[in-house]
């Protein structure tokens, strides 16, 4: 329990590192995806191909290549990211992508009709969307954007990479010093009650969508 | 009055309406018949600005035509799930026409007491049979004082049964010297209501 106590200041300094990237990169790439989903249906072509190209690179190479790459490979190019810096900039790029992704797919399945009924009732575009499109697309989207938001709880640890000392870092410091598996079972216990208060939060937001079908 | 004169609408070169032209006075029931494929919907869309004419005119009270004058109850309805009944009818009058909540409110409780649905007012669409469904869609339209009033298909997502009754519903509105057009594949049920029958049959075939 000494020990617990005697590593547990360095840990909660990881979990701080760790949220910070988790609220920031969602705060952010939320209305990101929300934007490059609306450019992924847009009518102007270069817009289409460039927004399609980018979910392609984000998607089709792994974060950790990303994360290498904005944090070592740009400054190359003399753009140089500080490291919590360069680990938001790609977190944010690519869960953008993952988002659009999901938003894409919620607004291309709501029905033609309920535009038209719009349309009869002249409603304008933004009235359209505010008030009928984004609730019914939110419901709809809301457990995909969940278990990308609880899997980005978990590679958050790929920050490590970088030097970043986040939760899974400290633990591991800990753990080649001490010679113990002590650090990494406190560490798992933390990434628990992290990803349950996802869940919770999940299962109330989807309870309180869930006054019509 | 609706005049409709020398319509015509052409998909890629297929030719969907020619030459389409009827009078439908005030008060009046007008019924389009015609097999699927002989392009009613396209004409009920077409009157309803949902899709544009190659050439022809529409004219109502001989004036140019405006579609913020037209209601419309489509097939399935498209009501918004994500509101109540009492919501669905509600909407456009608070955000189009600028009407307060309260006004709003009591006209779309008089239309619902009208077309006997109150009671439901709280209820969701999900929770609402085909028949009461098409009675929210009615009182949707209706509360933002359309001059006329269409209907695509008002009996193919109901019940046979229930076909008598969308008949009373229909020569109820009548009643209050409502305009209404009606497309349907129902002869039988066209007939039954109508001032006024057009056939359209399918171009290009053969």
């Amino acid at each position: 329990m000494e020990y617990v106590m005697q590593i547990m200041p360095a840990l909660i300094a990881g979990t701080l590192m760790t949220l910070k990237i988790f609220f920031w990169t969602i705060i952010l790439a939320l209305p990101l995806g929300i934007l490059v989903a609306l450019g992924e249906m847009s009518k102007i072509k270069p817009i289409k191909w460039l927004v399609e190209f980018y979910v392609w690179i984000m998607r089709g190479t792994p974060l950790l290549l990303q994360l290498i790459f904005v944090f070592y490979g740009l400054p190359i190019l003399h753009i140089v990211f500080p490291r919590y810096e360069a680990a938001l900039f790609a977190f944010v790029l690519n869960y953008a992508a993952y988002f659009a992704e999901i938003f894409r797919g919620g607004l291309q399945s709501i029905h033609k009709g309920q535009f038209e009924a719009a349309q009869v009732l002249r409603l304008n575009r933004w009235q359209t969307m505010t008030k009928i499109i984004i609730p019914q697309v939110m419901k709809i989207v809301l457990p995909s954007i969940f278990n990308e938001v609880i899997n980005l709880v978990k590679d958050s640890s790929l920050v490590y990479v970088i030097g970043l000392g986040d939760l899974l870092r400290a633990g591991n410091v800990a753990m080649a010093r001490d010679v113990t598996l002590v650090p990494l079972v406190l560490v798992a216990a933390i990434y628990l009650i992290l990803i349950s208060v996802c869940a919770f939060a999940q299962k109330r937001i989807e309870k309180h969508f869930s006054y019509y079908k | 009055m609706l005049e409709v004169k020398n319509l015509s609408k052409a998909y890629n070169d297929r030719q969907i309406l020619k030459d389409i032209s009827f009078t439908l006075n005030d008060g009046d029931i007008l019924t389009i018949v015609g097999p699927s494929g002989a392009g009613k919907t396209t004409l009920l869309r077409i009157i309803a600005g949902l899709e544009t004419n190659d050439d022809g005119q529409i004219l109502i009270d001989g004036k140019k035509y405006d579609s913020g004058k037209v209601g419309v109850v489509f097939q399935d309805f498209n009501l918004f799930p994500n509101l109540n009944v009492l919501e669905n009818i509600t909407l456009a009058p608070k955000l189009v026409l600028k009407k307060e909540k309260q006004e709003a409110e009591d006209d779309a409780m008089r239309l619902l007491t009208q077309l006997q649905m109150a009671g439901h007012e709280k209820q969701y669409p999900y929770q609402l049979s085909g028949g009461q469904k098409q009675r929210v869609a009615i009182a949707r339209a209706l509360a933002m004082q359309p001059k006329i009033l269409c209907y695509d298909e008002p009996t193919s997502a109901l019940d046979p049964n229930l076909r008598q009754e969308v008949e009373k519903m229909i020569l109820g509105l009548k009643k209050t010297g409502l305009t209404q057009l009606i497309i349907t594949h129902d002869l039988q049920f066209a007939k039954n209501v109508a001032d006024q029958v057009l056939k359209v049959k399918p171009l290009n075939e053969g």
